[in-house]
This record gives C-alpha cells, structure tokens and sequence, in this order.
C-alpha cells in the first residue's frame, strides 16, 4: 500500500460516517449492476450494516464493518464516470478507497472489464470477484483466472455469492490487493499522484473528445482481454433464456404483467392490507396500544388540556400517528418492498421496462419510468424520491406530478376499493378508466408543454434469476428502517399541524368555508368538505372521512375519483420539495388541487345512471 | 442504414453512433463501432433489443434512429446492403 494514499484518503469528511477503526482500511466494493455485490457485502460484513444518505445525493450508501475495516457497497455502475449521482457516489467512495473489491459477472466478462480497466488505470489497489461462475459455466463459458490475473495484475478470485463458494478465499485475499497493470499506451496521472483528491479528479476529467477516445480505447482493450481469457462452447438455449425472451414479446409479456401484477395485488392488497393490518392496526394498536397510553398519560394532562390533545387526542402524536405509522404504514410498505425487492432481484423489472417504454414515450418519460409509477402505487413519497432513476430532470418533473396526481398509494387503493365494493364492475370501470385518462392526458400535456428533451431508453437485460432469498429479505428490512427514519418525523409534523388546527377552532373555520365548493360544485353532502381537509395530510385519510356518509353510487364515484386525484400528503409533498425545491413543489400541489377538483366537478355533471 | 429500420433475426455490424453522450454510455456496456450484433426482437414502435455474446441490451427507438448500422446477413440469410 501506497502511504501517500493512506494519509490522504481519511483526510476526507467523515459526514457520512464511514471511518474506519485505528489501524482499518476503507474497502470499498465496486460493479456492473446485477452483479451479486450486495452478497459479496453481507458475507463480508456479517449481520452489521448502515444505510447512510451520501452528502449532498439522494443515494443510499451501505457500509458495514469488517474487523476494524469499514466495508461500503456503492451502486451499481457500468464505469467511473459522472452521468448521474451513482456514478459519482461509486466514483468518490473509489477515489477514498484503501482497496477496491471488483466484483465481475463472469458471464458478463467483456461488458464487465470496462470498470476493471478503469480501476487499474485509476491506480487503486484492488481484487477481482469473478461471481456468478456457477451462471457463467452453465451457459458454456469458461474463464483462464490465472491468465486474467497475470494481465490484469492483481488476484481475481472465481465466486458463486449467492451458495457463499469461494468467498472465503476472497477475503483471504483482501490483503493482496495492490494497483493494477497500466494501459502501456497511455500512462494515466492519477497513477503517479499519490493523493485521493487528485485521483477523483483525473477519473472525472476524461470530458468530449479525450473521454471518447479513452472509452474507445478502453472498450477495445476489454473485448481483447476477454477475447483472450474466456471461451465459450456450443451449447443450447436454456429454459430462462427463452422465457427472458418470450417476455420481450408483447403477446406474452403483457399477459404475464397482469397476471404478475394480481399477484402482487393479492399479497399487498388482500393479504397485508387487510389481514396483516387487521391485526396491527385493529387488534393491537386500536385494541391494546392506544387505550394502554391513554390510560397511562392520560390522568397527567386531564380532559381538555392542549398539550394532551396534541399527544393523545383525535390527532394526537402519541396516538394517530404511532398507530398510522407502526399498525398501518409499516407492513404495507414492508410488503411492498419484499415485492419490489423480488422482482429487481430476478431481473424482470428491465424487462418491463423495455416491454412498456413506448408508451411511456408519449408522456415524455422512457421505460425507466415503470420503477416510480410501481413504487407509486404502494407508497408516492418513496416513489418521489426513486425518481431520481429517471434521466433528466424533465422527465423527473413529469413524473412527480403524474405520481402526484393519478397514481393513487396503496392504503388509498384498500380505502377505496372497499369503498366501492357493491357498486359493480361498470363503476369501477368507470374509476379506472377516468383515473388513466387523467393520468395519460396529463403525461401527454406536461410532454408537448415542458421545454427540453426526455432521454431515451438505453438499458442492459441482465439474465433472469431465481431471487436469493437473504438478500431480498435483507433489501426489504433496511429500505422498510430507511423509509420508517424519513416518514417519522413527517408524520409528526402533519399531526401536530392538525392537532393544532382543531384545538385553535381552524378546522371548523376551513370546513364552513369550503362546504359549498363540496355541495354545490361536487353534489356532495357538506360533510363532505372535512374529508378533504383531512385528505391534505393523507388522502386515505380523506377517503375514511367519506366512510360514514350517505352517498348514492355516483356520489361515491365523484367523491373516490375526486380524493384519488387530490393533492399528494404532506410526505409526499415534502419530498417533492427536498427533490425539486419548494416553488416547484408549491405549483404542482396548486395544479393538482385545481385539476381533481375540475375533473371531480365533470364527473358529477356526467350523465351516469 | 440507421438501426431502427433493421429487420428481427438480422445480424448488423455498428458503424457509429451519433449523439456523443450516448456514445459513451453505450460503449461501456460493449455497444461500439465495429461490434457486431444480432437484433432478436423490435418491439412495434418501441425499442430494438440487441444480443451480442452474452450481452442482451435494449435500445429505445429515440436513440435507436442515431445510430447507424451496416447489415451483415440478412434474416433469411441473404446477403446485406452493399
């Protein structure tokens, strides 16, 4: 190891809190996506990780602790370069890196020996992971280790991560780490630069015409060295192949979407939603925790005291909103994360990608987009902020109001199907159809009205796999701990904000105010109007108030179709303002409120027996 | 010819590719000039999926028309443009 390097790397800010202990190293594990890093990660790190926010991104970082080293899993980049947060994150993380764990899909070698060769000629110690050697051999490929390690210049270790083979050799490794052989043509400064600062620098500075010719020559010294380590037999297609392929047909690829979807539907919306949160909310938060805290702090405050509204009252933190969180919120978006998880883990998500990016292309989105209007549908503040997959900052507009606006989160989705049980399928047609002809209209106008251009598909079909199940259950605890983190405080604020309205008289003041907008422009009961104040903070929450009032079929379809399109809740809307700033949070929950309420008003003019 | 316009089962050889952030990005995953490709499947007006080795990428009709391609056989084995 390079001392230089040593002293400068931990020069660097610590505000992400990756520090290793006196005496550890930095190890940081860099890949193609879909490459098993995350396995890697967790035989490494054992059972300890941390998801930390990377200062001044919204992406996730997880580092966990290996001995005194500290080990960090950055995304997943096809190189070092910076055409979005990801790559700079992996970029800055390598450039504070002590050594660098490469892991390689061996069946992806040409592909993955981009990132290699960049490594080498960045100078960083590094080893080489050759996972997914089990894939990789049953699809005829063979690979000569020793020859790639001799050009290569550093250990490269074959793996199979998800059956754990090979990864103690690995990690025997580690300490074998050391800078990789140089592109004899073009000796690199970073090389000779011992300091991490200078290292980020001349990654990133590879700009035009310089990174286009460095890029052709490095793509062309990939395809050499893999042309010459790997070989590949003859052999006949296999089961997951086809299917992989079958997928990308429409004729089949939509059908096996719908059914995949009423999969999803049924374990989200009829097995969690209303047997798991039957028992959390009903029976143990409802049933147990809330009289327990009532009867335990309640003689402290007595009846009428502000402070214990606030804390146990209709809105009350202590109350409302552990219950919200911890009985309702909680095992819905755990199981949305377990199928979100499932479906990255097994490769099809980009397959749907490619299988709906034409239309997406008319909302002046590309197939990326699938990602946050899938996520929408559980949960829109944490599809708010996956929109930062998408390209350019247009499309990431475009799909901020559309999730805004017509894609309505999974509590929403329970309260209104229930709401509309009984009314038959030509009312909730009916909901559906105008919900997408909202949705698509909307898409269609921001497309022809947003200056600029959206990016285009360019996405890499890794092959289906069966999900490891450790790490999709892993993936779905830390990002259901990660969204409980972000949502808490939220959620607080909301209650307290209401809590505060209806102590101080607000809430009635608003509700008489705004009772015509409801009965004359809706055709709703006045009552109705409470439902939409509540609806600000959450729009489940609106649609409950609609629950006990008497409403014909069509009163039913104006209000759900009315409270679908309302505005996002305040989680989402915070997001909205953390991602794109607070003006254009502000125009687009004004623009969301002007359109539900428009369309809700049309909706009752129609003529719909 | 530009890559949208190929035919399923063709095989192409890409001669370049026009926009230069594309380019960059493309070539990282192993998709540059002289790489020859098969195209295994075009969806009806969305994106051209190409297969090379082992690699299988998919390439939306907006950055498929920027890149130009020379047809080495056709899909019942004829032979390509000139």
């Amino acid at each position: 190891m390079n001392p230089g390097r040593e002293a400068g790397c931990h020069t660097h800010g610590s505000r992400d809190g990756i520090r290793p202990a006196p005496g550890g190293k930095i190890i940081v594990l860099a890949g193609n996506p879909n490459t098993g890093k995350s396995l890697v990660f967790n035989y490494l790190t054992r059972l300890y990780a941390d998801v930390s926010n990377y200062p001044g991104t919204t992406v996730d970082l997880l580092s966990g602790r290996m001995g005194a080293h500290v080990v960090v899993d950055t995304p997943g980049v096809y190189g070092l370069s910076a055409f979005n947060d990801e790559e700079r994150v992996a970029r800055d993380m390598v450039a504070r890196a002590d050594m660098v764990v490469n892991v390689v899909d061996a069946g992806h070698l040409e592909r993955d020996l981009f990132l290699t060769l960049q490594l080498a000629d960045a100078g960083v110690p590094f080893v080489v992971a050759l996972n997914l050697m089990d894939e990789a051999e049953a699809r005829g490929i063979s690979i000569d280790t020793d020859t790639l390690a001799e050009v290569l210049g550093v250990p490269v270790v074959p793996t199979v991560a998800v059956t754990g083979k090979g990864l103690n050799a690995l990690k025997s490794q580690l300490t074998h780490a050391r800078p990789g052989h140089l592109d004899g043509a073009t000796p690199d400064p970073a090389r000779l630069s011992a300091e991490a600062k200078d290292l980020v620098a001349s990654i990133g500075a590879e700009e035009g015409s310089e990174r286009e010719s460095a890029y052709a020559r490095r793509r062309e010294r990939a395809n050499a060295l893999a042309a010459r380590v790997m070989t590949r037999r003859p052999r006949r297609e296999g089961t997951g192949e086809r299917l992989g392929r079958l997928l990308l047909e429409p004729l089949v690829g939509l059908p096996v979407l719908v059914v995949l979807l009423a999969a999803i539907y049924q374990l989200i919306g009829v097995v969690v939603a209303q047997w798991v949160v039957g028992f959390t909310e009903d029976t143990i938060m409802l049933g147990y925790y809330e009289p327990a805290v009532r009867s335990l702090l309640g003689p402290l405050f007595g009846p009428g005291n502000p402070v214990g509204q606030l804390l146990l009252g209709e809105f009350g933190i202590l109350t409302m909103t552990v219950t919200y969180l911890l009985g309702l919120l909680l095992p819905l978006v755990a199981a949305i994360y377990l199928a979100i998880a499932l479906l990255e883990d097994s490769g099809y998500l980009p397959r749907l990608a490619v299988l709906l990016d034409r239309a997406f292309v008319s909302l002046g989105l590309n197939g990326r987009a699938v990602i946050p209007v899938i996520l929408g549908l559980g949960c829109g503040a944490m599809a708010s902020m996956s929109t930062r997959v998408l390209g350019t900052v247009r499309e990431r507009r475009i799909a901020l109001f559309l999730l805004a606006l017509a894609v309505p989160c999974s509590a929403q989705l329970g309260v209104v199907t229930a709401m509309m049980a009984g009314l038959g399928a030509r009312y909730l047609a009916a909901y559906v159809l105008i919900v997408g002809a909202v949705f698509l209209s909307a898409g269609a106008l921001l497309n022809r009205l947003l200056p600029g251009e959206s990016s285009f598909l360019l996405i890499d079909l890794p092959h289906l796999r069966w999900p490891a199940v450790g790490n999709v259950l892993r993936k779905t605890f830390s990002r259901s701990a990660g969204f409980l983190k972000d949502a808490v405080p939220l959620f607080i604020f909301g209650a307290l904000l209401v809590g505060v309205m209806q102590l101080t008289g607000a809430l009635t003041i608003i509700e008489t105010w705004t009772a015509p907008v409801a009965s004359g422009w809706l055709g709703l009961p006045a009552e109705a109007s409470r439902a939409f104040i509540m609806g600000f903070i959450r729009r489940d929450f609106g649609v409950a108030g609609l629950f006990g009032l008497p409403l014909s079929p069509h009163q039913i379809l104006v209000a759900v179709v009315t409270i679908t399109l309302f505005v996002p809740c305040i989680a989402s809307i915070l997001v909205v303002g953390r991602e794109r700033g607070w003006r254009e949070a502000a125009i687009i929950w004004l623009a969301v409120f002007c359109i539900a309420f428009l369309v809700g008003g049309v909706v009752h003019r129609l003529p719909f027996p | 010819m530009r890559l949208d316009q190929c035919w399923t089962g063709q095989r192409l050889v890409v001669q370049s590719v026009e926009d230069g952030l594309v380019r960059d990005m493309a070539v990282r995953i192993g998709l540059g000039a002289g790489v020859e490709v098969t195209c295994q499947t075009k969806l009806p007006l969305g994106p051209v999926v190409l297969t090379w080795g082992d690699q299988e990428i998919a390439v939306g009709r907006g950055i498929a028309r920027r890149i130009m391609v020379r047809v080495q056989r056709g899909r019942r084995g004829e032979a390509g443009e000139p």
